[in-house]
Formats: C-alpha cells, sequence, structure tokens
C-alpha cells in the first residue's frame, strides 16, 4: 500500500492566529449552541441519578429488620467491614506485655466433596488453613487481634485485623520439619516470630493494635475454611463445601501475667455438620504438653461484603449510552450537513479538528459525569440507610476513585463514539459499535449469562474492562473467595482496566484521524 | 387501499435491497449471533458432578448480540430517509402514512425473519455439535439439541419471532424520535437496562418484577429449556410483553408521523 502518492488538498494558509485554543473554541461553540446535544447531556446527568436512586430504594437488607434498624447479619471487623470470625480458641487471659510461644507438629484434616473427588471425603487440608497462635481482644466474633500461623499451603504468615497479611518463610508443616512460632506483646505493638528449631527465631512481620486493652485472651487457634468452587456452569455461583483441620501443638509457653488455665471456645459455634457430629467434634484433647486442636471457619473478611457503590452507578449505564449518542452526533451531524467541509476549510489541520473535538466531547461529559456521580453516591447511601441497609465503610480514597474513575470511563467512552463516528460517518453504527463493545460483555459477565471463566476474558479483553474502576472492595489474596465478576470481582486492577478502554480509544482516534486525512470529506 | 398497501411495499421492498448497508446488516447478524453462540457452547462445561444449565439457552446467546444489529437494520429503515429527507419523497408517493410504516413494517419483519431463521438454525447446529463433547451428554441427562423436542423448538422458533419482534420496537421507537442515533440509544437502553438493573438489584420482588417487565429480559424467557418454574415469567408470556413493547413503539411512532411534518 502506498502512503506518500496521494496528498490531500490542503489550504495554503496555516490555521489561523490562536491555532489549537481557537479550534476549541470553536468546537465548543459548536456543541454549545445545539439544543439537542445539550439536553442530551443534561439528560445522561439525570438518568444517571435517577436509575441509581431507583437502584437504591428497590434494594432492601437481606434480614426483615423494621427498617432503621440495621440487621446483625454476621461479625463486623475492626475496619466496620463484614468479617468471618470463626475457630476453635484454646486460650488464657494475658495481661499487659507478654510472649506466647508454641511448636506445631502436624497439620491434617479433611475435604468434603472437592472438585478431583466430587463424591467422596478425601483427608487433606486447603491451602488457606490457618493452625497458630493468635492474641485477641476477647471471644467475641469481629474483635481485633493478631495472629501467626502456620498455613495449608501458603508458609508461615502472620495476620491482624482480618485484611492484613504478611508472608514468612515458605514450606508446609510435616512432623520431621516442625514450626515454632512466637508472638510478643508490647503496648498496642505485637511482633511476630518463627522458627525450625526454637533457637534461631527470624520475625515474620509487626502489627499495631490501637486501643487494644491490657487484658487480652491468648492461646492456640486452629481453623479450616470451606473449600470454594466457582461453578463452571452457567449462574456463576461458588459451592463451598465443609473442610476441618486438626493440629497438634507442644511445647506451649505464655509468659507474662497470664491468669488460669487452658480453656476451649468454639468462636461462631460449631457447624454441627454430619462429619462433626459422628467423626470428630471440632474442640481440643490435652495429653501431657502436647495439644491436639480441631477446628473449622476463617478468620477474614468476606467475599460477598456487598456492592453499595457500584450499585449507586448504575445508572451511569443510562448515562453512558446518552452521552454515547451525544458524542457520536458530534461528528456524523457534521458529515450529514455538509458543516464538516466548512470545518476542514475553516482549519486545514484534520487531525487538530479531530482533537478539539475529542477534547471538547470528553472534557463536557467528564464534567457532567463527574456532577452526577458526586451527587449520586452520597444521596443513594442516605436511601440505603433509611432502608436499614448496613453499608459496607469503603473508605474516602477508594469512593474518590470509584467516582472519579466512573466519570473518566464516561468520558473516554464518549471520546471513543466520537472517533468511531468519524470513521464510519454513520450514526446508527457507531452508537451501536460503542454501546455493544461496552456494554454487553458487561451485561453478559455480571448476569452469569456466559461461564465464569469467558466473563473473566471478556471483561479482560473488551473495553467493558473499565468498569473494574468501580470495584469498591478489594479481592484478597490471603483467602480463596469466590471473586467472579457477578460477585463484583474484576479480573483486571481498576486503573488496569480502565487503560484496556484508553487503548481502544487511542487506537480508533488513531484509525480516525488517519482516515480523516486521507479520505474527502 | 388494497393495491396501495401492495405498491408501497413493492416501493419498500425496493429501498431496502437497494440500499448498500442493508445485505451487510443481515450477514452481520447472522455472522454476530452465530459467532457468539459458538463461543458460548465452547466455553461452557457440563462437570461429571452434573450441571443446571440450559443447553438450548447457551446456544442461542448470540440472539443478546443479533438483536442489536437488527435494531440498526430496522432503525435505518425510517431514520435514514429522515437524514437524507428521502422521507418526504415517499410521504409524496405515499400520502397514507399509516400504509407507509406498515409497508416498513412488513418488510423489515420479512428480511429479519429469514436472517433470523438462519441466524438461530447455525445457532442450534453449533450447540448440538459442539455441546456433547463439553459434557452434555446422554448419561448426564442432555440428549443432542433437536428442533423435533418441543421446548427447543420453541426456544428457536421464539427467538426467530423474538428477533422479528425487536425489529418492530425499533422502527416504532426510531419513527417517533426520526434520529438515527437517538432512535439507537432509546432501544439498547430499553433492551440491556433493564436486566442490569435487576442484577443489582437486591430486593428479589423487585429484580423480578423488573425482569418481567423489560423487553429483553421478558422475551428472552421464550429460550429457556429447563427450570420453568424459576424463570420470572413463562416464556409465551414474556415474549407476549415485549409484543407489547412493540406494538406501542409502533402505535407512538405511526401517530407521531401523522400529526407532524415529514
Amino acid at each position: 500500500m502506498s502512503t506518500a502518492t496521494v496528498v490531500p488538498s490542503r489550504s495554503p494558509h496555516p490555521a489561523g492566529r490562536g491555532g489549537f485554543p481557537r479550534l476549541l473554541h470553536a468546537e465548543w461553540t459548536k456543541f454549545r449552541t445545539v439544543r439537542g446535544w445539550v439536553a442530551g447531556m443534561a439528560v445522561a446527568g439525570l438518568v444517571t441519578v435517577s436509575f441509581g436512586l431507583l437502584a437504591a430504594s428497590a434494594t432492601k437488607s437481606s434480614c426483615d429488620a423494621p427498617a432503621g434498624q440495621s440487621c446483625g447479619a454476621g461479625p463486623i471487623g475492626p475496619a466496620g467491614a463484614p468479617v468471618t470470625d470463626k475457630f476453635y480458641f484454646v486460650h488464657q487471659q494475658l495481661t499487659g506485655d507478654g510472649t506466647l510461644t508454641a511448636r506445631v507438629t502436624s497439620l491434617s484434616g479433611i475435604i468434603t466433596y472437592p472438585k478431583s473427588n466430587p463424591d467422596a471425603i478425601v483427608p487433606g487440608v486447603v491451602p488457606w488453613t490457618k493452625v497458630g497462635i493468635i492474641v485477641k481482644d476477647g471471644t467475641g466474633q469481629g474483635s481485633p487481634y493478631a495472629a501467626v500461623m502456620a498455613t495449608g499451603s501458603h508458609g508461615v504468615r502472620m495476620q491482624d485485623d482480618y485484611t492484613h497479611d504478611t508472608a514468612g518463610s515458605p514450606g508446609a508443616v510435616t512432623a520431621t520439619s516442625p514450626r515454632w512460632l512466637r508472638l510478643t506483646r508490647t503496648g498496642d505493638t505485637l511482633t511476630g516470630y518463627e522458627s525450625t528449631d526454637g533457637g534461631h527465631w527470624t520475625t515474620v512481620g509487626t502489627a499495631h493494635l490501637a486501643g487494644l486493652p491490657a487484658a487480652v485472651q491468648a492461646g492456640l487457634f486452629v481453623t479450616s475454611p470451606g473449600d470454594v468452587q466457582v461453578q463452571e456452569g452457567l449462574g456463576g455461583g461458588a459451592a463451598v463445601h465443609h473442610t476441618q483441620t486438626t493440629a497438634v501443638f507442644d511445647q506451649v509457653g505464655l509468659r507474662g501475667r497470664a491468669a488460669g488455665t487452658w480453656t476451649g471456645d468454639a468462636v461462631g459455634g460449631a457447624d454441627g455438620t454430619d462429619w462433626e457430629r459422628y467423626h470428630r467434634p471440632v474442640g481440643v484433647t490435652r495429653s501431657g504438653d502436647t495439644f491436639t486442636v480441631t477446628g473449622s471457619g476463617d478468620i477474614a473478611p468476606v467475599d460477598d461484603p456487598g456492592r453499595d457503590v457500584e450499585r449507586a452507578l448504575i445508572g451511569g449505564f443510562a448515562g453512558l449510552i446518552a452521552m454515547i449518542v451525544v458524542a457520536t452526533l458530534f461528528v456524523t451531524a457534521e458529515y450529514r450537513r455538509g458543516l464538516i467541509r466548512t470545518t476542514l476549510a475553516a482549519c486545514p489541520r484534520r487531525g487538530q479538528v479531530l482533537a478539539a473535538k475529542a477534547v471538547v466531547v470528553g472534557s463536557v461529559t467528564f464534567v457532567t459525569a463527574l456532577l452526577a456521580t458526586a451527587v449520586t453516591v452520597p444521596l443513594s447511601e442516605r436511601v440505603l440507610r433509611a432502608n436499614g441497609a448496613r453499608l459496607v465503610p469503603i473508605g474516602t480514597l477508594t469512593t474518590l476513585r470509584v467516582e472519579a474513575g466512573t466519570a473518566a470511563l464516561l468520558a473516554v467512552a464518549a471520546v471513543l463514539a466520537l472517533a468511531v463516528g468519524a470513521v464510519t460517518r454513520r450514526s446508527a453504527a457507531a452508537v451501536t459499535a460503542v454501546v455493544v463493545t461496552l456494554v454487553l460483555p458487561y451485561f453478559l459477565a455480571v448476569t452469569s449469562a456466559v461461564p465464569t471463566g469467558a466473563s473473566q476474558w471478556l471483561l479482560r479483553l473488551t473495553p467493558a474492562a473499565a468498569f473494574a474502576v468501580q470495584q469498591s472492595v478489594p479481592a484478597y489474596p490471603q483467602m480463596s473467595g469466590a471473586y467472579t465478576p457477578s460477585n463484583g470481582y474484576f479480573p483486571l486492577a481498576p486503573w488496569a482496566g480502565f487503560a484496556v478502554l484508553c487503548g481502544y480509544t487511542a487506537l480508533a482516534l488513531g484509525i480516525a484521524a488517519h482516515r480523516l486525512r486521507r479520505r474527502d470529506a | 387501499m388494497r393495491t396501495g398497501l401492495c405498491t408501497a411495499l413493492h416501493a419498500e421492498w425496493t429501498k431496502l435491497r437497494s440500499v448498500p448497508g442493508t445485505p451487510w446488516l443481515l450477514l452481520a447478524t447472522v455472522a454476530l449471533t452465530t459467532a457468539v453462540g459458538l463461543t458460548a457452547v465452547t466455553g461452557v462445561r457440563c462437570p461429571s458432578g452434573g450441571c443446571d444449565a440450559d443447553p438450548a439457552k447457551i446456544s442461542l446467546t448470540g440472539i443478546d448480540l443479533g438483536q442489536a444489529v437488527v435494531a440498526v437494520l430496522a432503525v435505518l429503515a425510517i431514520a435514514g430517509e429522515h437524514s437524507t429527507g428521502m422521507i418526504r419523497v415517499s410521504l409524496a408517493a405515499v400520502p397514507r402514512r399509516g400504509t407507509l410504516l406498515a409497508a416498513k413494517a412488513l418488510v423489515v419483519t420479512a428480511v429479519v425473519l429469514v436472517a433470523g431463521t438462519v441466524a438461530v438454525l447455525a445457532s442450534v447446529l453449533a450447540g448440538r455439535l459442539v455441546l456433547p463433547g463439553k459434557g452434555f451428554t446422554p448419561a448426564h441427562g442432555y440428549p443432542p439439541l433437536s428442533l423435533a423436542d418441543g421446548p427447543v423448538l420453541r426456544a428457536a422458533a421464539g427467538s426467530v419471532l423474538y428477533l422479528a419482534l425487536i425489529a418492530l420496537l425499533s422502527l416504532g421507537v426510531a419513527t417517533a424520535v426520526r434520529d438515527s442515533a437517538a432512535a439507537v440509544g432509546v432501544i439498547l437502553g430499553l433492551l440491556y437496562l433493564f436486566p442490569i438493573l435487576a442484577a443489582v438489584v437486591t430486593d428479589p420482588d423487585w429484580s423480578r418484577r423488573l425482569q418481567q417487565v423489560g423487553p429483553m429480559s421478558a422475551g428472552l424467557a421464550i429460550q429457556a429449556t429447563t427450570g420453568l418454574d424459576d424463570l420470572p415469567i413463562s416464556p409465551w408470556a414474556g415474549l407476549g410483553v415485549l409484543t407489547a413493547w412493540a406494538a406501542a413503539a409502533l402505535l407512538a411512532g405511526g401517530l407521531l408521523l401523522n400529526l407532524r411534518d415529514g
């Protein structure tokens, strides 16, 4: 293909004084003087807000608590987010500073109906089974804690307050390779150590538990999270199968002002599964200095904590469609009316015309969308609270990222629509192409119309990946959760997903600029 | 005005087949519907433990995308005339505006029925060939997809009707809105927003209600061949809801066409 032979006719005069700013001003004047486009943007903002409020008011909490009362569906962690807190705890009270030491010599258990053998209960431990020592503010669920532990297949870890996780040395616990664990309290600071021989200790990590009372419960714990199996078929659900772990501890020592004797408690209660009833209940047996502890559950964040912000911004889809229509018309209308010839005669630098249009439509969309999201999120929170829903706190920075990210998503989508419109010169085809590539993959993924694996690929490869900027709750690597699109988890990090949309838009703009230069208007 | 409609039909058919976009759009309907259906059946798996998937519905997933192309085709049938000014000539030739709209509706429906039939047959064939290799075997309770099976025939024929009704809905909206971009925006919004809203609303009553009312979520109930008791709306009633939407849109479009200047 020859590229240099055809030179489009160009005005010999350079672009007028003022250059690009002047061009911007001209495009902005065009935009604001077409009543339909301004009305379209206003409609886009309004539907974003109203659909969000509609979704919020059509949402009620899963329990039937009277309006205005929040319901106690599950334990709430120190950060205000729902958590899982269920384990077997062999503890003593420790007052003030002190040191807890124990050696884990064995780790075994059962997994019910694993994927590899769905009709049987097999011996084994899941990757994130946790056995070790813990210092916790009482035995109530959701209270602050710090723990050092051996895990099923993630080595030694130090964890605190449900979401913090620090890796220690890797390797599994066996009879020939036991693990020594130590936790030292100094004021509000807890330091975790590990050792293979009880002589040479290395620090795993430290935790600061602000406001930890002087008297805490310290001791051994065992817990084993359910085996999460994401369904391969449709529906996108996940099955969670019961597991149970038994660990053997010895060399248990508690230095400091300890009171009383070792007491066993099932924090969060027992499951009461048939396995527990007929084979081995959770609990502790002691023979001399050896403790055999059996437990089931998890100490972790939850993987479906509610999607309040995402739900509030669902109206963004309606706004998105309206903005795509306006952005497409911003260029295709010029072709229909023949105005494009005047535009290009006034500014022969065709790439600059496209750039000016992109800047104008992108800015208008961003400002409109930002106003809409900034209004919708707090308003819908009020509606949800009035409905008795318990909101998961996600932090100001995350809220800002979701609001600004959604506005940026709509702005870039509008630029994409402009570019596609400039390439096709046909409004209907351009609007359909952009809406379908942005909305349909998201729709197929969140409604589980396609299997989970396929929906994750859709949200990596298509422009719909950008909706990752709306994910308000992170997926935690330190647990096996059902992190699927239908639960609100995207396969890409927020800004990485956004970058996918930007890539498509840059590509479309490039093609549009090329064709604008090469073709007659 | 029997001859009037016949002449108008002939004129509309000539217009539709001579517009360069039409064959491409029909081809795109068939190709995209089949491609998405093929991707869906290749991606799904029925493990040995069994599954509660609906093989007919999976094979017909492509309708979700194909309907967007059908909408463009129907919108351009009328809005294309508005953008070029052709509508004035059309109305001068066929002064009874209801007749003009009816002729357009009939011609668009006819071509969509043909393209839809090809697309649906190709999708079902893809499902029939691919699904047994993905664990959808008689041993797991899934005989190969066959149109001789009552529910599968209903899902397939219903999907073709669904596409035709989407075309009529689109034609009605485009007649009312006149601008092709705005019309496509309204139609895609109507189709996709209801199920997206229904997916995020946690109140089950509201979620059900949204799925019963939305033209896409209600209309696609026709594709279900398993778990009919759990559907928010029964298959034929769902297609009835979509018919009501199409009728309302055509009525509104026809009224506005009568009231306004071309």
